[in-house]
This record gives C-alpha cells, structure tokens and sequence, in this order.
C-alpha cells in the first residue's frame, strides 16, 4: 500500500513554499520508485513549522517542518516514509504540545483529511450532525442551537440561536442563509483555514441552517482576496451537490438546499452584514439602517441568516454531539470554544482552537512563545483592526466576551496580533483612522468625515502642535464616532484610538501617569 | 420662509412645506408613545422622527425628508429611547407602544453640534452669497444645533477649496451641480431612484471620496438623467439648484397651481417675486402628482414670456394682406360683425368653433356657451375630438360614464397592469413614475404595443409581457384576451351576475368564444404568438387587481371607440371595476381634454355628457341663458371642414388648437382653411392655423389667469393666476367680449362666478366650488350631495348608468392597408421633452434634448432600402409626402416605422390620412400606410410650405421675431 504523505495546500503553507515542496516529494518519490500518496491537506494551524509534511505510518501521523525543497532528497535519504530520524522531524504531530492542548471541536479534521473527500470528511464524523439534523423539526434545531450557547464567531457574539428563531419565526416564501466569509480583520484567518482545509463542514452547517429556519438557498460571500478558498469551496459545492448534501432533496430527505459562493470586491466594510447583504444584491457596498433585521428583512428584503464561516461551521458538532456537548466547554457566557489566531511579532504564530477561559498570558506565552523579536511584548491588538489595543499589565485577563468588554475590548473574531516594545503607539491609532478613512462606505458622516480628520488631528499631536487641545479634539471625535456612526465600522474605530491613548499616553508626547489618572 | 398652509401658520403638518422626515405609514395599528413626555398616538410603522414631528418636538435632520424612505446617514436626529444603549437615528427606528423618547438633552446636544462640525469642516463658507441662502438646510441646522467653531480647522482634506473643488456642472439647462457643496446626503440618488424610477445618479468612490455622479461619470446632459427635478427637489444645500434661482434669488411668494401640459395635472407651487416666476416646486400635497414633476412642468415654462407671445389683437381683410394692430374692441367688433355678415350670407349653420383642451374648464364653458347662444348653432367641437374622443364614446356606453374609473394613487394597489397604446414614461412621466415605482414593488406588467417603450424594459422593471401587435390590430388582440379569459374559466361570473346586464353578456360570451377571436386565430391578424397572448390573458385574468391604462394607441384608430369597448368589457368580465388598484384608465393627452369634453365642447351633447336632443336638458339651459338652443347637433372639427372645403361653412372660432398642424391630412385641412372667410384664432403664439387667420385673440398662459383644469383622473383643480395677461385679458375675458360684441350678454367678475353657473347646470359638478377647491386642493367628480369631496373611484356599488354593459367588439380591419406601394405602416408618439405640436416646449431649452422629429426604422427596413442611421428620408402615403431624418432603432418591429409630430417641420400629419374613428371620428393617426425612401432634394410641398410661410411671418407688423419661420 502506498504510503500517505500529508503537505498541506492552505494558502499560509503555500506562501511559504508548501506547493514547492510538494511538487519535489512527488518526483523525488518516482525517481526512487516509492509508492506514496500525496495528500494535500488543509493546515494544521502551526504556521512556524509551514511547511508541515506528515507521515502516516501504523495509524500515526509524524511531522517534519519547516520543509523546504531543498530538504527533500535528504528526508528521502532519512527514511521519512518510515519514520525515519531527521534533524526537522518533530514526532507524532497530535504530540506536539501547541496542538496537544488545544480543544478541537470546529477545527476538528482541518489538517487531519484530505479536504475535497467527502469519505474522509464523513469517516471523522463528518454528516451526522446533518442526519440529525434532518431527523428533527425546525423548531428541535434551533433549540439545540439555542441550548449551546453559541454566539456568533464574526465578532458581535450574538447568540446564534435567537437570530435563527427570528428567521424560523417569520414567514416568507423565500429564506436565506448567508454565510459571512469577508475576513478582512487583520491578524484573523480561521475562517480561511477552516473553508479550505474542511469545506464541508462549512457546508453541513449551512445545511443544518437552512433546514433549522425554512432557508433553501445559501450563499457564502466570499473576500476576493482568497482565491484558493474559491477554487475548494467551488470544488467541494460541486461534489457535495454530485453526493446530494445539496440539491432538490438533502440527502433523501426531500427538502431542498443550494449554495453558491459569491465573491466581494475588496471592500472592508463589506464584512458588516448589511453592507453585505447590498453588496450580495448586486448594489454598492453600503451599510443598511437596522432596523429591519436581516432576520425580518434581508437579501432581498426577505429573513435571513448572516452567520460567520466558524459559526456555521461549529454547528455541526452541536447537532452530532448534542448542544450540552458543546456547552460544556467555556466559561460564563462564553460558551464552546474559539479559534484564535495568533500573528504579529509573535515567535509561534498560528491557530489554537480552545475553550474561552484561558487567559492572554497563556496564549501569548505558553502557546505563542513570546515575541519574535525577543523583546518584551508591549500590547496586542484583539479583534481586529478596529479592536483596542491591550496593554501588558492586563495580559492575565481571561479570554471570556464579558471579560473582555468591562475592559473595553472586543475578542472579536479572535484574531490577535502582537507588538514588542518597539512599537509606537501614536502610530498605530493613527493606522486605526488611517484604515478607517480608505474603508468608509461614505455613508454616514461620523465615519465618512470623521476618519480624515482624526488622521490630521493625530498628524498635529504628532507634530507637537497644541497638543492638549488637540488631545481633546480626538477624545471629542472619538466620542462622535464611536456614539454618532451608522454602524461598527466608524463606531469602533476609536477603540483602538482611545485604548492607546488611554494605556500609552507617553507615545502621544503626554506625560504619562499624570494624563492616564485624568482618563 | 415660505408659507402655505391651510391654517396659515405654516408650522402645522398638514403644511406641504413642513417636512415631516419620514413617508406615512400606511399601516392602521395605532401605537402610542411619549415623545419628551409629550404622548403621541401614530400608526404603527411610523418613524420616532415623524412621531416627533407630529407631536410638534422638531428634531434636526439632513438625510432625511418625508418624500424618500429613511436612510440614517447624517447621524443628526439621533435621540434618546428610554431601556435603549446609545442613541439610534430617529428617522430609522420605528415607533414602538410605551416607547418613551427624548429628543433633546445636553449628550444629544453635543453629539449633533459635533457631527454637524465634521460637516461644516468640509463645506465652504460662502453662505452670504450661496444660492440657497435663507432657503438652506445645512445652514438651517447649523443654526439649530448651535454651531460656533470647527475646531478642526478649514484647512483639512476638502472638497470646496480651489485645489480641491471639482467643476460646476451646468450641462444641464434649468439646473446646476456644484460637487463643492454636496453633504452627500444621498437624497438626490434616492429620489432619482424613489421617486422617478430612473437610477440615473450614484454615488462613486466609498469613504471621504463618496460623489454623487450621473451615470458612469457623464455630465447631467449626457448622462441617463430625465432632468424630472426631483434631485433638485430634495437637494439641502445649493448642491443641485434650479438656474432661474440662482438668477432671481429666492421668491417672495407662493401660488398654488396646476401644470398645463399632459393630462396628469400635476400640482405646483409657483415661486413668484413680483410676477416674475422664480421657479415652480412641485406640490407635495397635490393629488395627482404627491411633489414630483417632469422636466416639461418643472422646468419648461419660460414659453410664457417668450419674445414670440402674441400681445395685440390683431385683423386682416384676406390671409394675403398685411396684419393691422388694433385694439381689443376693433378686434371683438370686427370679429363679431364678420361672424353676423356670413351668417347673413350664408346661414346659421355656416360658422362654428372650437374649444381648447389646453384652456380652463371655465374658458371651454364660455366659448361653447358662446357658439351655442350667440352663433346660434351647436357647431362645437374640441381638440380631444381628434385624441380621446373615443375613450368618452366607448366609456359611456359601457360603463355609463366618460371618463376614467380611478384616482392615479389607485396604482398603489394594482398586482397586474396593462398598458396599452400608451407610452407613459414619455406621455405622462409623472404617472409613469408611481406605475414603475409599484412595478418595483412586485406588480406585473404587460404591455401592448408596436413598440418596444421603455417599460418594457428599463433599470429595475420589465415587463412580463410585451404583446408587440401590428398596428391596427388591437381590437382583435383585446378580442383574443377576452376569449382566453372566457374559455378558461377566469370569468369574474358573481360580478358579471350581480354588476352587468345578463343578456347583453351572454350575446358578448357567444361571440367571444367564436373562433375568429382566438388567440390562434388572431396571432395571424396581430403577428403575437398565440401562446404570449395566452399567457398575457392569463396573468390578468388572474390578477387579484388588474388595471388597464390606455392612450392614444388605443383611440386614434378606424376602431378606437371599439377598443375602448372591448377594454371596458375585458374589466367588467373579470370584475376589475369598482374597487383601489383596477379600473379603466385613459390617459389624457393635454390638461384639460376631461374637463373640455365634461364642458359640453360636443356637436351633440351639452356639458355633463347630455345629448342636445333631451328637451329636458335643453329647457334647463335654455331657462339657465335665457335663449332658445338647437336641438339639431352641430358638426364636428372633420366635418367642419369638409364643409370649408365644400363652401358651405365660413367663419370659425378657434381657440387655442393649432388645427393646421394637428389634424391629419394637412394638405386638406389647409385648403379648408383657407376656403374661411372669417378665421378667429385666439392662441398665444403665431401658430400654423394663425397664418390661415383673419382675426387674431392673443391669448393668455396659464400663468396669467384664474380657472380650473380638469386631469385624466377627473380632479378638478385650481389655475391661480401669477402674473398679468401679456395682452392685458385673460382668455375667459375675451369670450366674454366677444359674446357682448355679438350681441349676448356674459358678465362674468371671476371665474369662481363661471364655476357657479358650471356646478347650477352640471350634475356632476354640482358640489364643485372654488372655497371647496380652496380648502381641499382639488375634488374629482362626481362632486355633488352623495359625494360631497369627490369621487376618487367611480362605479363602487353599481355603474353610472345602473348596470354594466357589454358590447359586442367586432374586428373590422382599418381601410388603411400595406400594399406594394405603402409597405410600411406608420405609427406617431410623443417624447419626454417635446409636447404636442411644440409650440410651447419648443420656445424653451428642451430642445436641447430633442430638436428635430426623426422617423424610427427597423435595421432590416433600413438595410432593404440603403438608409442609414441620420439620412435624410422620404416618407410618403397616399396622402402626401414630407422628408425627415431616420433613426434606426430595434424598438420598431420590422414593417413599422414611428415618428414624433413636434415640430411643423417635419409636417407628420401631411402623410396622415382622413380615415377615422367610425362612432366618433377620432382621426386615424396611429396607422398609416407609408413607403420611405432615402432622399436627396426638399420636397415640393415642403418648399411650397415653407415660401407660405415666409410670406405670412412678413405680412405680421414689424415683429419678424413674432414666430421663427415655421
């Protein structure tokens, strides 16, 4: 039999010479005449060793990384294919501490299978969640959506359950599901992982959605920036309509799903569900007024769900292993688990699918080994661009939506990116306005104006020139912004803002202690 | 600040300039709620802001306006709701029961000062010498929100300063596009979109470069925009102005008043300083039209005071001698003693007149009360003899009543709609503009034409069916829907039963269902497949409302009273008579065809539609005018002139129709005309008919006098007069002394005194009067004790005329045939920008848009006969031939061509034959065999006219400029 050999095709594995590698196993292969099986799997989520190569030998997967091509003759010569001892060799990959302790649930097979097999997607658990799912009543899914506990992943932590009631509850000749697949924070990349590396997860949560709420099409919008994603998610709808996950009759069960991918055009703003849900109209991407709810009121004007890739794809695990199953894990009102990612000057970037619960610190330092640089780290962002910036001294709070607001921060969609004590803070609130100003729909005022000139003001702090009163002028600014804007874009573009401010009052030419008792 | 509202405080909210923010609710729920503790009861779906503002608290605004669905974009009218975070836009947050707001506090106070400072930090401060100084909303709300400093500065990133600062765009002629001080609020884009329906703006680029743009970047002239002013309309600052402001400065005062182009009487607040119009604002409160316009009454009223307005009455012995100023009591004495020397000569019956669509219902009664009384005979006409005619005849014998069923605000409920022989977005743009507008909403639309019109497909609509039938053939095709709908079962039978006449239904059941009026059957005669006629049929025969709008496609034909026949029995058989959202719609072609035809303007009826026959109607009459009527009809405008060219009918008295130029078969009209001993025209400008004329009546705008018009829907409403008659009277008083000079006494004070005499002798204006216009803005008639405000529907509980009747509607083909000399078949319409015989639109800047008729060709005809697209053409029938330029377009079917009638020029109706409507005479314009070839020299007519013309304009009295060589 063949041996398997794992490389994974994730776009973050290929950016590091992952297809490369891949190409050279396979002809380093027939040139010594080895039978192998190349597989090209999605990402394992630990981007310092990419390229990550495995080995399947006696049920067990070994790793190599990082591998390069030109490691290839030698792994060869080491006896990979049997295990054999290499300087890159890193043991069973599920022994690996970073991944050992994580809790995955979501992120279950991503790296584990071949993503395009739907056997191997259903030999590791893959569609039952859908069989159950279709052996209820509407009203049975959403309530087990419901009792899990699961919020929504996009970075507004609503729970999922309650939006779906209200599409379940109102009446249409035409539902939807929309799957939210804009990510655009910087720093995040779960919802790219797990679509690429596990498409029909994301398909069978959807799936399960449209049969919960009485939807019967489905569109996942996705950032034209991914085109791998496309080409897998287009692939895998394909064979998932050939195998009859979708199509007139979801797996023999007379009721109907169908999915398209629809692709953004660049726009930040677009990842806000309503911009969307325009953008998906064929329209200018421009926030819509709520109320109506999508629920009541979405594409089209008809109930629509918007969900994030991770919420939808963390449905059907509730569905298989029972909503309790699920709610087990977390803390407070933080229930299940969230995939963080990891990036910026960290040395251990990746992706840790855990419980909410632990805290920043063991993050940062138990999983991302502390800075790249070597340097101590001075703050990370959580949430994205428009996420506050958190200090080191509140490093220990734990990693919990609640916790994090009382701070004044947003987990988001669990992207967080850190900085050593190198960075200027100034900088990056200015960044903050800066990025706020080119990705401003321009609707409404706050936003549209209120970036621009939050970048001069900031330029004029920098410069030294009135410094107190300009200091003013921001916190004034921030203030219409964050209370005046039509939605979260210009609303939260002061929270990075005011957190630097607020934590760094030296970086804007304060005197430090004396400006952050003010606050 | 302007003021106009009923209760003259001008603050209330039944005050049109009060903006209420946000549109009505049509919901009936009520909710109740607290605004600032004052407790406000509403309809459910009703806006905090539009709540507030009912509840008289006044909540700052920019994006928002009553007239467009809320947007939330200026952040301004944030409130506070009681158990709610942060402070949501008041325009987007629906009222709730128990909801408890506060519209003013010192967070809120701070929030809209600052979001106003970041507007203000990218607005130029020229405010003194803007245009929409005193009459601006951004300002307005600076004031309101106590705006003192911008701390940022003006030296930011902008858009108004000179490096900044994109160019005015003035392309279009009534208005300007300064991007300098656009708040991009959106509100023009959504108006373009909500209101109009064409999507011509949008807004470019996202973030701080957002820009309002027409179309893909053009100028407004180039681009897709109608020029409807709807932008203008709702524009906050002085982004979008009209020029005429930006030249007069603001007006001193308004006068309400009715537009005097097409049939859909759309209301206006004339903005008058002085008597000098400054611009004229589309009246929100106005039934027809709810503050929207098109670019003809909006903006195309400068013919007004065109250099070309006749001023001096004026007469001449023959067409060939030199006119002679004289004053207005030559001119009545003249006028009357020629009327009294051909009667002499030649008899009563050798004189007649015409009344004008385009005058007031008031004017139309004197001048058909001065033919009946003083001429002595009921040689009365109108120019709706040659447009809807028809529509009166075909109507009445139905449905017992001439005029159409419903109110335009009915469309709002209608689920299938047909159009026919209509071209609204053209035609009557401001009713094309609700039609499409419901379109979006869902509705259905077939349309059946020759054409493929613009609604058949245009941004956001399309209709499901276009039935693009011959020319000629619509009887076979209203024939072939009935026989679908008869033999499927979609028979309305409980309303047939209980609404209509059973025999005469079953003698229409039995002949619809014979095989001559199948769809098969008639797919031949039509050249629609049977199948689209099928499913057209079905889909309306379905409906849960189904209306039917018409034109002149419809009427204008050898058959266009049994069109209007079989229109009315399609409704009636599948019960779509009665009741909002259905109905028989005619749309009329000029402003007061409904009121000129409701005056008694017929040879054989007397006003309120009563045949001069009844001794009854008669008697009250003659008792009401002290004289003694004939009960002999009169002849109609066709008849009139044949009898002109027989030589037996001498004097005539027009006013306010250009006959020459209108009426088919020119050259035979021409020659009656001419045959006329004594022409009276009284019109304002010198037009073709004038140069056949002997006395000239200058006449009066609608500017310049009182009245009222009557619209396609029968509302009645007011003509206020802003400005005093170029000649010095207005047209009523020029009837009215003419008929003194004939010797019969008319003493009228004001219109309102004629309006008394209309409602005292006509049962369905009998509750009309001008208080009761004055309070109400308009009424529809029936007006009268059972239906004291008017009648928006007609026929609820039973018809006019007790039961409905069918009639049976047989397909007789026109006279007018292709053959191998006329292969083609001609068919005319109007555009946008142009009117009628042009002589208003024509003196005013729409000519940039549309300045010369061209002849619509199918690419195969063109390419049969070597013409391409700009070619210079001849077009020729049987009746004449004119040349004209080609357009080559795939909207034609192959076979037929198409052309405008604006322009003398192009002289449409030299082709246009004498075959007409066979129960009423309407002509037959809209098929006539034509051949067309390309073509190099003038034509002889066209010379010959042309030298006439020149003639005439030197024969008027040193005003070579009084008409442009026509």
């Amino acid at each position: 039999m063949a041996i398997r050999v794992y490389v994974p095709a994730d776009t973050t594995a290929a950016s590091v010479g992952a297809d490369r590698v891949a190409a050279a196993i396979a002809a380093e292969a027939e040139k010594r005449g080895e039978s192998i099986e190349l597989v090209r799997n999605g990402s394992r989520g630990m981007f310092w060793l990419e390229p990550l190569v495995e080995v399947e030998t006696e049920g067990e997967r070994l790793a190599y990384g990082p591998v390069s091509k030109s490691d290839v003759p030698s792994l060869f010569d080491a006896g990979f294919l049997d295990g054999g001892t290499h300087r890159l060799g890193l043991g069973p990959t599920a022994e690996i501490p970073y991944f050992k302790n994580q809790q995955r649930l979501t992120f279950a097979r991503v790296g584990l299978i071949d993503p395009l097999s739907i056997p191997e997607y259903e030999a590791h658990g893959g569609l039952s969640g859908l069989r159950k799912a279709i052996a209820c009543e509407p009203q049975q899914i959403v309530a087990q959506v419901k009792a899990s506990g699961l919020r929504g992943r996009g970075g507004a932590a609503f729970p999922t359950g309650i939006k779906w009631q209200t599409v379940l509850d109102t009446p249409a000749d035409q539902k939807y599901i929309v799957c939210n697949a804009d990510e655009g924070d910087s720093g995040t990349f779960a919802d790219r992982m797990l679509m690429e590396g596990d498409p029909y997860c994301l398909i069978e949560g959807m799936v399960i959605a449209g049969l919960g709420v009485g939807a019967t099409q489905g569109y996942i919008y996705l950032r034209s920036e991914y085109p791998r994603c496309w080409k897998v998610l287009n692939e895998a709808i394909e064979r998932a309509r050939e195998f009859g996950i979708l199509g007139p009759s979801v797996l023999g069960s007379g009721k109907a799903f169908e999915l398209e991918v629809r692709l953004g055009a660049g726009s930040y703003v677009c990842g806000e569900e309503t911009a969307l849900l325009e953008s998906l109209e064929g329209k200018r991407g421009e926030v819509r007024a709520k109320p109506p709810l999508p629920a009541i009121s979405g594409l089209f004007g008809k109930p629509t769900v918007v969900n994030n890739v991770i919420t939808l794809a963390s449905i059907p695990i509730i569905l298989a292993c029972g909503p309790e199953f699920y709610h087990d894990y977390g803390m407070g009102r933080s229930r299940g688990t969230l995939t963080w990612q990891l990036s910026g000057n960290i040395k251990r970037p990746g992706l840790i699918e855990r419980a909410f619960g632990l805290t920043l610190k063991e993050l940062l330092y138990d999983y991302g080994g502390g800075s790249a640089s070597g340097r101590p780290l001075r703050a990370v962002q959580a949430g994205g661009p428009l996420g506050a910036y958190v200090p080191a001294e509140d490093f220990d709070m734990p990693l919990d939506y609640e916790a994090f607001v009382e701070r004044g921060a947003m987990i988001g969609h669990g992207g967080i990116v850190a900085f050593d004590d190198t960075v200027n803070m100034l900088e990056m609130a200015r960044f903050a306005l800066e990025f706020c100003a080119e990705e401003s729909c321009g609707k409404c005022t706050p936003c549209r104006i209120g970036a621009v000139r939050g970048v001069e003001v900031i330029d004029r702090i920098k410069a030294g020139t009135d410094l107190e009163k300009n200091v003013q002028l921001l916190e004034s600014l921030c203030d219409t912004m964050q209370y005046g804007s039509l939605c979260a874009m210009g609303g939260m573009t002061p929270y990075p803002v005011v957190s630097a401010l607020k934590h760094f009052p030296e970086d804007f030419g304060l005197v430090g202690e004396r400006h952050r008792d003010k606050r | 600040m302007l003021k106009s509202c009923s209760c003259g405080s001008g603050q209330c909210s039944s005050n049109p300039l009060v903006d209420l923010g946000t549109p009505a609710s049509r919901r009936s729920e009520m909710v109740s709620l607290t605004i600032d503790g004052i407790p406000v009861t509403v309809p459910a779906g009703t806006s905090v802001m539009r709540a507030a503002a009912e509840a008289g608290a006044k909540v700052p605004k920019l994006c928002a306006t009553d007239q467009l669905q809320a947007f939330g974009s200026c952040r301004l009218c944030l409130v506070q709701i009681e158990g709610r975070r942060g402070f949501p836009a008041s325009c987007t947050t629906p009222v709730e029961e128990g909801m408890r707001v506060t519209t003013h506090s010192p967070r809120l106070a701070e929030l809209r000062r600052n979001v106003m400072e970041l507007y203000i930090s990218d607005h130029p401060l020229d405010c003194l010498t803007c245009t929409a100084n005193g009459n601006c909303e951004l300002q307005d709300m600076a004031g309101v929100v106590g705006l003192r400093e911008v701390r940022y500065g003006m030296a930011g990133e902008n858009h108004f300063d000179a490096q900044h600062a994109a160019p005015i765009d003035d392309s279009n002629p009534y208005f300007t596009f300064e991007p300098a001080k656009c708040i991009v609020c959106s509100r023009c884009v959504r108006a373009c979109e909500e209101v109009q329906g064409t999507f011509a703006l949008t807004i470019a680029g996202r973030g701080f470069d957002s820009k309002v743009t027409a179309s893909a970047g053009e100028s407004f002239l180039d681009s897709e925009c109608v020029s409807c002013g709807a932008c203008v309309n709702v524009c906050p600052t002085a982004t979008l102005s009209e020029k005429s402001l930006i030249q007069l400065g603001q007006a001193e005062r308004v006068v309400t008043t009715t537009c005097a182009y097409c049939g859909v009487g759309c209301s206006f607040h004339a903005e008058v300083k002085g008597q000098q119009v400054v611009r004229m604002v589309p009246n929100k409160a106005g039934g027809a039209n709810e503050g929207h316009a098109c670019v003809k009454g909006r903006f195309a009223w400068g013919y007004a005071t065109h250099p070309d307005r006749l001023k001096h009455p004026m007469i001449r012995k023959s067409i060939h001698d030199p006119w002679q100023i004289v004053s207005w009591d030559e001119a009545f004495q003249h006028a009357a003693s020629e009327i009294r020397r051909i009667q002499e000569k030649y008899g009563r019956k050798s004189v007649g007149g015409i009344t004008s669509s385009r005058c007031t219902n008031e004017e139309t009664w004197l001048v058909q009360k001065l033919i009946r009384t003083a001429f002595g005979n009921n040689n009365v006409d109108t120019c709706a003899r040659v447009c809807h005619s028809p529509t009166g005849y075909g109507l009445k014998q139905t449905l017992g009543e001439s005029a159409g069923t419903q109110d335009f605000l009915s469309v709002e409920d209608a689920d299938v709609i047909i159009v026919m022989g209509a071209n609204p977005t053209d035609g009557h743009p401001v009713f094309a503009s609700r039609l499409k507008r419901r379109l979006r909403e869902g509705a259905q639309l077939i349309v059946i034409d020759p054409r493929e019109i613009d609604l058949v497909r245009s941004p956001h609509i399309e209709a499901k069916y276009h039935l693009p039938l011959r020319p000629g053939t619509n009887v076979a095709m209203i024939n072939a829907l009935a026989h679908v709908i008869v033999t499927e079962g979609l028979v309305d039978e409980e309303f047939v039963a209980n609404r209509c006449e059973k025999a005469a239904f079953e003698e229409w059941r039995n002949f619809i269902l014979r095989q001559e009026n199948s769809p098969e059957h008639v797919a031949e005669i039509t050249g629609v497949s049977a199948e689209l006629i099928k499913a057209a049929a079905r889909l309306y025969g379905s409906a849960r409302n189904g209306a039917i709008y018409y034109g002149l496609g419809v009427t204008e034909h050898s058959q266009g009273s049994t069109t209007v026949m079989g229109i009315a029995n399609l409704a009636m058989a599948t019960g779509n008579i009665g009741r909002r959202g259905v109905g028989v719609n005619p749309l009329r072609g000029q402003n007061n065809v409904q009121g000129s035809c409701d005056m008694g303007s017929y040879p054989h009826e007397l006003p309120g539609y009563r045949s001069v026959k009844d001794d009854a109607t008669r008697e009250q009459f003659n008792r009401y005018w002290q004289t003694e009527l004939d009960p002999e009809p009169g002849y109609r405008i066709p008849h009139m002139l044949n009898a002109a060219v027989e030589g037996i009918f001498k004097g005539m008295y027009i006013q306010g129709e250009d006959v020459a130029q209108s009426d088919p078969n020119t050259k035979h009209v021409h020659e009656a005309l001419s045959n006329l001993e004594c022409l009276i025209v009284q019109d304002i400008f010198f037009n073709e008919t004038c140069k056949f004329a002997h006395v000239i009546f200058p006449g009066a705008s609608f500017l310049e006098k009182d009245g009222t018009f009557t619209n396609a829907e029968r509302r009645i409403s007011r003509v206020r007069k802003i400005m005093e008659p170029l000649a010095g009277l207005a047209d009523w008083e020029v009837t009215m002394r003419f008929a003194r000079a004939l010797g019969v006494p008319m003493d009228y004070k004001h219109p309102a005194e004629i309006m008394q005499e209309i409602a005292a002798l006509t049962p369905t204006f009998a509750g009309v009067t001008y208080e009761k216009l004055d309070r109400l803005g308009s009424v529809q008639w029936p007006c009268n004790d059972s239906a004291p405000e008017g009648s928006p529907v007609m026929h609820v509980h039973e018809f006019t005329r007790g039961l409905g009747k069918f009639i049976v509607t047989e397909f007789v083909p026109t006279k007018e045939r292709t053959s191998r000399k006329f292969p083609l078949l001609l068919t005319t319409g109007r555009i946008l920008t142009q009117y009628n015989v042009g002589a208003q639109t024509r003196r005013t800047a729409n000519n940039l848009w549309h300045h010369e008729d061209r002849l619509e060709i199918h690419p195969e005809d063109a390419a049969e006969r070597g013409i391409s697209d700009g070619d210079w053409v001849h077009l020729a029938s049987r009746a004449g031939e004119v040349k004209m330029r080609a357009k080559i377009s795939e909207r034609m079917q192959p076979g037929v061509v198409y052309t405008t009638f604006h322009f003398p020029d192009s002289g449409a109706n030299v082709v246009t034959t004498e075959l007409s409507d066979w129960a009423t005479s309407c002509p037959e314009y809209k098929v006539t065999a034509v051949q067309v070839t390309r073509s190099g020299d003038p034509l002889p007519w066209q010379t010959e006219y042309r030298e006439f013309s020149q003639e005439q304009t030197s024969l008027l009295p040193g005003q070579s400029s009084l008409s442009k060589a026509t």
